[in-house]
């Protein structure tokens, strides 16, 4: 049987005093791809932010279990340490710090290990190859002067890096072209195991091209209103959201 | 989410006091006694004793400034400006007494002597405790003595060049300076010689209640090239200590001079330096300031381009806490053709801090063909702090390229919300924006320098914020 990794359970957000989820119930098992998907405004991305309890997000009612652990108020740097990923639909620049330093950082801090910086600086250079990243990057400021496909590539590095047991993706296929889409389902397929799991947050199909996933759900005014497989994700491309919108 | 504040940082190192002992520490106040009694102690010859008193008749005409932070808590008849430490002017550490070898240890300074520099200085409250350069450096004509020293032993460069390039009327702590002047550096570095490794001075102002007015005067002749680097840190009292130092640096044809500061004064201090270079044809200084300590700074150093082609940089930041007011920045008189000029400010205020870049760029009539780019940036921790931007733009002729540029930021908690997913405190946050902030600065430090600053931006920032 598999076993439980994440467990959202009637989940009620506000963002800016307004309801964004209206009771949303979701199960991740280990060693899955679940993909939410739906029309703008939907609440795709206030999901991804509740899960890591960023701030200006408020959660009325429900809880998040991870791993066993109620983590519905811990601290988002505790979350993350606990194995939580959050790739950003738009990534933050920090201009003075290099993606190196950035990364061991992070990297002690989620582990709570010491870095061993030759290792370290040649296990990130691989994984640059595998991406087509320009290996110039390591050095420059974080995302600063990145293209978009560049911080989104970032992005992805960052999840193999750090390593969560579950790593969500909210929009990291949005405005990137085939290729650059084919680089990011490649990098999920490095990361991808039995032991950890991917949720995927998307507003179009295009990446499920390239990607073999194990659910799809719909979420629509902020509640799932259809789950299914691989297949409900080729019938949204066929007819789109307006069936499920009432 | 909960604010913690706290009060007073622990600045560990930079605020151990030691007992003030002191050979000779002169009375409070400003008068002509006083000043014939530190000429006195100082066994000046009779055109500096001259020259300390003419200074004093000219501080006591000129009005403190009208603009800048308020300095009326200062009390001149609450301050010595003279204290005598309890030892000589050695060049072993072994012979300096244990207190004050000990302050000088847990500063690093004998430490980064053997492993980095190639002559260091020390001074402690007035004087100069300890002064040694490397022999090659000395069999090349380097000199790089205390001020003293110079006096009676290179009196005609001291004579040509002291207070030559910061007049005693430039300000009213230019010519308190010029009355009662003590310790500081000379250094001479001779016609084409390069010193690659940098030279250091490092002032300690132990004694209370007291005021350093260390001198410091540099000559870099032609072709001649040098890394100056000067430190100061001085314990909290709880009453005012007065910085007027006066740095005046001569930058000769084709020469070069980098000159470095780490300034961590303690925050009951009043840091009213004054610097200057002037430089000649094809030569350049360039100045690095880091600026954390102090109640109130009021600090702007001055580049004069008086030869054709001379060039400078100013890279500075300031560090602004709870009750401090640093009012930095940076002066420029481009007066020669092809001339110019790049400066790079950044500050930081938090704690209702407050941080001022003051600045004047002038190219003149001659200096056609100059170019100068100015950049100043700042970033506020909190919504309580306070940033300021004085630019005083004075441009007189047409064939110039000049650009100035100002951004006011803060921490976005967009930005502290992306660093915490991947497993950062708030604090571990917060230091990282800051530190990747002044990296651009840090980085133009010598290395233990940048550490140093390092350190000093996560003891400023920890448990401070959150």
């Amino acid at each position: 049987m598999s076993e439980k990794l994440l467990e959202i359970k009637n989940l009620n957000v506000n963002a800016e005093e307004k309801q964004i989820l209206k009771g949303i119930d979701l199960t991740i098992n280990k060693g899955e791809i679940h993909v939410i998907m739906g029309p703008n405004g939907s609440g795709k991305t206030t999901t991804a932010n509740a899960i890591l309890n960023n701030p200006a997000y408020t959660k009325t009612q429900g809880s998040i279990d991870f791993d066993g652990e109620d983590i519905t108020n811990l601290k988002t740097d505790e979350i993350a340490r606990k194995g939580i990923f959050m790739s950003f639909q738009l990534p933050e620049e920090i201009p003075g710090v290099s993606v190196t330093n950035f990364l061991k950082y992070a990297k002690n801090k989620v582990t709570g290990k010491p870095v061993k910086i030759f290792q370290f600086k040649d296990e990130l250079k691989q994984y640059m190859e595998e991406l087509n990243m320009n290996p110039d990057n390591m050095e420059r400021s974080l995302n600063v002067g990145f293209s978009g496909g560049e911080k989104k590539k970032n992005e992805i590095l960052q999840m193999l890096v750090l390593n969560p047991k579950l790593a969500i993706l909210d929009e990291t296929d949005s405005g990137l072209d085939v290729d650059a889409i084919k680089i990011v389902s490649k990098g999920i397929e490095m990361f991808k195991n039995d032991n950890n799991a991917v949720l995927i947050i998307t507003h179009n199909t295009k990446i499920l091209h390239s990607l073999k996933v194990d659910y799809v759900h719909v979420l629509v005014n902020g509640k799932i209103v259809k789950t299914g497989n691989q297949e409900l994700a080729k019938e949204i491309e066929e007819n789109g959201y307006s069936i499920y919108k009432k | 989410m909960s604010k913690t504040k706290i009060e007073e940082i622990n600045r560990n190192i930079y605020d151990i006091k030691n007992k003030d002992e002191y050979d000779f520490k002169i009375k409070k106040g400003l008068t002509k006694e006083i000043i014939e009694e530190i000429s006195k102690q100082k066994n000046d010859p009779d055109w500096m004793r001259d020259f300390r008193l003419k200074a004093l008749e000219t501080y006591n005409k000129l009005e403190l400034p009208t603009w800048g932070p308020d300095i009326s808590e200062l009390n001149m008849d609450e301050i010595a400006t003279y204290v005598k430490p309890k030892t000589k002017l050695n060049n072993s550490w072994d012979d300096v007494p244990d207190d004050i070898k000990d302050t000088f240890d847990k500063l690093g300074i004998p430490e980064a002597e053997k492993s980095s520099l190639a002559g260091v200085g020390a001074q402690y409250d007035s004087e100069v405790v300890y002064h040694s350069m490397k022999q090659e450096l000395i069999s090349q004509g380097v000199v790089y003595t205390d001020m003293e020293t110079a006096v009676r032993e290179y009196e005609d460069l001291v004579k040509s060049h002291f207070m030559r390039c910061v007049p005693v009327n430039d300000h009213k702590f230019v010519a308190l300076h010029g009355a009662v002047w003590s310790g500081g550096s000379f250094v001479y570095v001779p016609k084409g010689v390069k010193v690659d490794i940098p030279l250091q001075s490092y002032f300690r102002l132990n004694s209370p209640e007291s005021g350093q007015f260390e001198h410091t005067l540099i000559i870099v002749d032609e072709g001649a090239s040098l890394h100056f680097i000067e430190g100061c840190s001085a314990p909290k009292y709880n009453k005012v200590n007065l910085h007027a130092g006066c740095v005046e640096l001569y930058v000769k044809k084709n020469a070069y001079l980098r000159y470095s500061t780490i300034e961590n004064w303690s925050k009951n201090m009043l840091n009213l330096n004054t610097k200057k270079a002037i430089v000649e044809e094809g030569g350049q200084v360039d100045w690095v300031t880091g600026s954390f300590g102090s109640k109130i700074s009021m600090l702007y150093p001055m580049s004069i381009l008086n030869g054709k082609g001379a060039k400078t940089e100013y890279t500075g930041i300031s560090f602004a806490g709870k009750g401090q007011n640093l009012d930095n920045g940076f002066k420029v008189i481009h007066n020669a053709p092809n001339t110019s000029s790049v400066v790079n400010a950044k500050s930081i205020s938090k704690n209702g801090g407050k941080c001022t870049y003051r600045s004047l760029v002038r190219i003149t009539e001659n200096a056609k063909n100059s170019k100068s780019s100015v950049s100043c940036e700042s970033l506020m921790l909190d919504d309580f702090s306070i940033s300021d931007t004085i630019p005083v733009n004075d441009i007189r002729t047409d064939e110039v390229e000049f650009s100035h540029e100002a951004k006011i930021g803060k921490i976005s908690d967009k930005t502290i919300f992306y660093l915490m997913s991947r497993g950062l405190s708030e604090d571990d946050a917060k230091a990282m924006i800051v530190r990747g902030f002044a990296y651009p600065i840090s980085k133009e430090l010598p290395v233990e320098y940048a550490v140093e600053m390092n350190n000093l931006i996560n003891l400023e920032l920890e448990g401070a914020i959150g």
